[in-house]
Formats: C-alpha cells, structure tokens, sequence
C-alpha cells in the first residue's frame, strides 16, 4: 500500500477529481490528439503560441486518474513557459516517471513532484507520459495524432 | 442457470457441491505462487488465459523429453510416436466436440487464425461484390476485423446485429438482418467482454433458412459449456487452446467435411501438399490442406491433455461451479456504492465487467494488483461494443473452474480499498 500512497498522491487525486485547463482553447494555434491503445485513454491538446512562448494551454478527453492528473499538472507548469524551457520541464518529466536519475531537488520540482510514485509502476509510465508527448507533438508541429504504442 | 438451458450442460446444486475446488487448486501451480512480494494470487483473469494444470506441464516436457520429432515425415521411431500423439489428440477434439470426423478438426495458432482461415478461403472464394455478412455487436475484434478485410476487398457489406442495455442480441433485428444477399454469419457463442451466452443453437438455425453459412467464435463457449457441433449444427467452431487450460499458440477450426472440402487451400507449405512439381502441386486431404508448415505439435499434444484434464472433471460440474460464483460475485459486487455491471444478460458465463464511478478502470487494475488481485481493465479487444455501453473501458472479472467464494470475496474487499483511495 506504500507504494500505491506514492502513485495516488494527494496532488494526483486532486488534479484527476478538479483537473485544470480542463477546456478546449478558442483559438488554438496547434490541436493535437493522443491515444494509449491499449487502455484507451484519449485526449486532445489545444496550445496557443505567442511567438516562441507558450500562451495558454488547454485539454479534453478520458483516461486514468495518471494521465488526467499528469495533463493537469503538465498544463498549469507549461503555461507562460517557452518551448526550450517547456523542452527542459519534458526532459526532467520523463527521466522522473521512468526512474532515471535527474538534476532537479524535489522542491525544484514542485508539483511534478507528485509523480515520482510512477516508476515503481511500469505500466502506468504511459499513462503519466501520454499528455507530454502529446503536448511535444503540439510544440513541434511535427503530428496531428500521438500514439502511445 | 443459463449454462444449462443452452448447452444441456445440465448444472445443478447438487453436481455442483460435488466439485472438490481445493483438489482442482492443487493441480495448478502456479495459483500457490505470491505476486507483488507477498500477497496470495488470486487470478480473475481467465478470459484473457486460463493458467495450466501440472497436467498439462508435464505432458509437454514428456514431449519434449521423450517424444519429439516432426510429425507425417520420418519413418523413423520417434517420428511415429510423434505422429500418433498428435494424431490421438485430434481424436480427443473430435470427440469432445462431437464433431462426426477427425477430418473436420483442423489444428490451427488459435481461434483468430481459424476466423482468418474461413475468411481467407470460403470467404474469398463464397463472398462477392453486394453480398452480405452478418455478425453482432458483441464480438471480439478477432470476429470483426477479418469479416471487414473480406468485405473491403470484395465490395461487401458487413452488417452488425444491435444488442440491448443488457447485452443481449436482439434476435428479431438479426433476423431482419438475414437477407438473401446475406453469405455468411459469424457471432460468438458467448462474448469476452460481457458474459453474454448467446441463443446460438437459435441463431444458427435462423440463418441457414436464410441460406447462410455460420461460423461460430467459440474462444468463450468452450471453457464454460458442453459443446456438440453437430447437435448445433454450424458450420464452422473456432477455438482456443489456452482458454480451456491448455498451452497458447494452439487452437482448432472445426468445418463441416463438405465445406471444408470445397474450400481452397490457405497457406502453402509442407504436409499440405501431395506431390509438387513447378507445373502442378496436388493438395493433400482434409484435414492436412489446412495445416501447412510444422505445426505447433506439442502445443497440440498439451491441449488434448488440457481436454483430458476437464474430460475427468466434466464440464457439468464446471459450468455450475462457475454459475454459482457467477451468482455468489455478482451479488457481492452491487452491494458496492457506485459499482454498476456492464453486460446483464439473463444467460452468462462467468465474466463480470464493471465500472466504478469516478475512477477509471486503469486505476482499479493498478490497485488490485497490488493487493495480488489479477483482473482485465481496458476495451477487451471489443471498441464497438464499449462505444455501444459508453464506456471507454471496464474492469473484468472471469473465473474458471479453479476460483472460490474467498476469492470473489477479496475482489470486493480489493474494490473497497479502491473506493478508500479515491473517496
């Protein structure tokens, strides 16, 4: 039970219960969809880019309270951040749900902190990861659709 | 007792007493193992696989110990061993699925490559432009997809009988549903996701007045219920070796001998043949046309032992063992605030899917495994049917011969520290 205490933090269950920026933008600059196959989350990023600052950030869509919450706390860090410094906030998120060592304290953190529980949990790496590389796709231009698989 | 009215399984409190669970316990090893360091298993995930009785693993490694050697080839010892093993065990399928010949008895990978089989080759060659086939909206993407292949090459139509808010299929629209055009049927006997058994024997007999082929996906009517393919008389019966307590990559197409006889060959290879030359290959005889390549011999070989395994327990016994958990964990289940099952048939195997408000499926899944509680949580491979409930997903418990009263009680009881995290 420690364990699951580490991946339904407080934070998570509260963003998953209220999540924010739980709305689509009225002139999104980029709409991106994100599918995990295999448990049929789904959700749709809308970024509205002001040059090369992330203006607001918007999302709809189901799936687990880890990826809901990880949309949530994705979209309220990223807002009013650049994409280099949005590129950074992706590279820290990653090595963090999949265990790698990072270069950031918990307090620089900061709520992202909550999904620390996530490594213990191979199969919910997806889930917590889903909403960024959707939002990495909306940044970069580069798709119209992410898959998990 | 819904296994009863189908199948004349013929359950009964009696017969069911008379299952000694415990003694079933023993014979799988792998159900006395600890998962997540120390808690007891307890596996509710028998629709996806059943686990092996030692049995079965130790048939296997006799194969691989004593016997083994290709099969119709060698002259040689092992090689006759081999053959008779594998041969013997299409005997056993014959039998326990009342089939009239060993030639109708087609070893394949599983039930999903027996429904590409009769799409590849009756389908090809039976469905044409305008033609019909007819399946319903509970079935396995498996009884979707190779139906939707045919029809795109073809220019076919693939129609699907709607099923009610309890999962059950609305005979009279599949009735209305068989038309002339209509080529070819194909539903499940029971469905994966929901439980539902459906009126096949009814079914079946429907859509021949209607000139019909019918194929039955039999991944879920085997496990669970006394089958006799020639009682029913369907075409074709498709299933799985892993399902019903045998090894994974093995299954079996049952056809009738005509049909199956003025079907096309499939894969080309050996054993499928009788003489090649670069002008002229002569095809072997049923059931070998179907079976080319080295097959998954001691696949097969394990799963007639599987068949032996549930021969000597009776499948009566079984289906009522599980008709009684079914009933014992479905009570169990709605004493739970927000819990609601999806899938309320009147006939049902022994599959409960569920969902629990305000928490994804995703996450039940994650905190019953760490409480050693195995369960399915997704789209069961069955996205129509999920759209059709509104659901993105459900969590799904099935039992099998092997689960107990107990182990619906710590489903439950794994339900309600769900509910705690998420309060």
């Amino acid at each position: 039970m420690s364990d699951l205490r580490e991946l339904y933090q407080q934070v998570i269950l509260d963003h998953n219960k209220n999540p924010r920026n739980f709305h689509e933008l009225a002139h999104p600059t980029r709409t991106v969809d994100g599918y995990n196959p295999l448990c049929g989350d789904h959700y749709t990023i809308f970024v509205e880019m002001e040059g090369e600052t992330i203006k607001d950030i918007g999302f709809t869509g189901n799936g687990c309270a880890i990826s809901k919450a990880s949309a949530s706390v994705m979209s309220s860090t990223l807002k009013g951040k650049t994409t280099q410094e949005a590129h950074q906030l992706f590279d820290v998120f990653h090595k963090l749900v999949t265990g790698e060592p990072g270069s950031l304290s918990t307090a620089e953190l900061g709520r992202l902190a909550a999904f620390s529980g996530v490594s213990e949990f191979p199969a919910r790496v997806k889930c917590a990861s889903l909403p960024w590389h959707t939002l990495n796709s909306a940044i970069e231009g580069d798709k119209e659709v992410v898959s998990t698989e | 007792m819904s296994a009863a009215t189908e199948t004349q399984a013929g359950p009964s409190s009696r017969v069911a007493d008379s299952l000694d669970v415990d003694r079933i316990r023993r014979d799988f090893p792998i159900l006395h193992r600890s998962v997540r360091e120390d808690r007891k298993l307890v596996y509710l995930d028998n629709a996806a696989t059943t686990q092996k009785p030692q049995h079965v693993i130790d048939r296997i490694v006799r194969y691989y110990t004593d016997e083994n050697s290709n099969v119709h080839r060698g002259v040689h010892y092992l090689s006759e061993v081999a053959t008779a093993a594998y041969e013997n065990a299409r005997t056993t399928v014959k039998r326990f699925i009342g089939a009239r010949d060993e030639k109708e008895i087609v070893f394949t990978r599983g039930t999903t490559e027996g429904i590409n089989l009769v799409a590849q080759t009756w389908g090809r060659r039976n469905v044409g432009a305008g033609d019909e086939v007819l399946i319903t909206a509970i079935e396995h993407h498996s009884n979707i997809v190779p139906w939707q292949m045919l029809c795109d090459e073809k220019g076919a139509h693939l129609r699907v009988a709607p099923v009610n808010d309890s999962g059950e299929v609305l005979i009279d629209e599949f009735q209305k549903l068989l038309t002339s055009r209509t080529k070819l049927v194909a539903f499940g006997h029971a469905s994966n996701a929901l439980g539902t058994i459906n009126p096949i024997r009814k079914m079946i007999a429907l859509a021949h007045a209607a000139g019909a082929v019918v194929l039955v996906d039999g991944a879920q009517g085997v496990p669970h219920l006394h089958v006799d393919v020639r009682e029913l008389d369907c075409d074709f019966y498709a299933f799985s070796s892993h399902k019903i307590y045998g090894p994974t990559g093995t299954g079996v197409l049952y056809g009738k001998e005509a049909i199956l006889d003025a079907m096309p060959p499939w894969q080309g290879g050996g054993d499928m043949i009788l003489s090649v030359s670069f002008e002229k290959t002569t095809y072997n005889a049923l059931p070998y046309k179907f079976e080319a390549g080295t097959p998954n011999i001691a696949g097969v070989i394990g799963m007639a032992s599987a068949i032996d395994y549930m021969n000597a327990i009776g499948i009566e016994r079984i289906a009522a063992h599980e008709q009684d958990l079914l009933h014992y964990a479905t009570k169990r289940l709605l004493e739970l605030d927000g819990l609601r099952i999806i899938g309320t048939a009147a006939e049902k195997a022994c599959v409960i899917s569920f969902v629990l408000e305000g928490v994804h499926p995703h996450d039940i899944g994650t905190i019953l495994d760490d409480q050693g509680i195995a369960i399915r949580t997704g789209h069961h491979c069955a996205q129509p049917l999920m759209m059709r409930f509104n659901v993105p997903a459900t969590g799904r418990a099935s039992f099998a011969m092997y689960n107990t009263r107990d182990e619906a009680d710590a489903l439950v009881a794994g339900l309600e520290k769900v509910i705690e995290v998420f309060r």
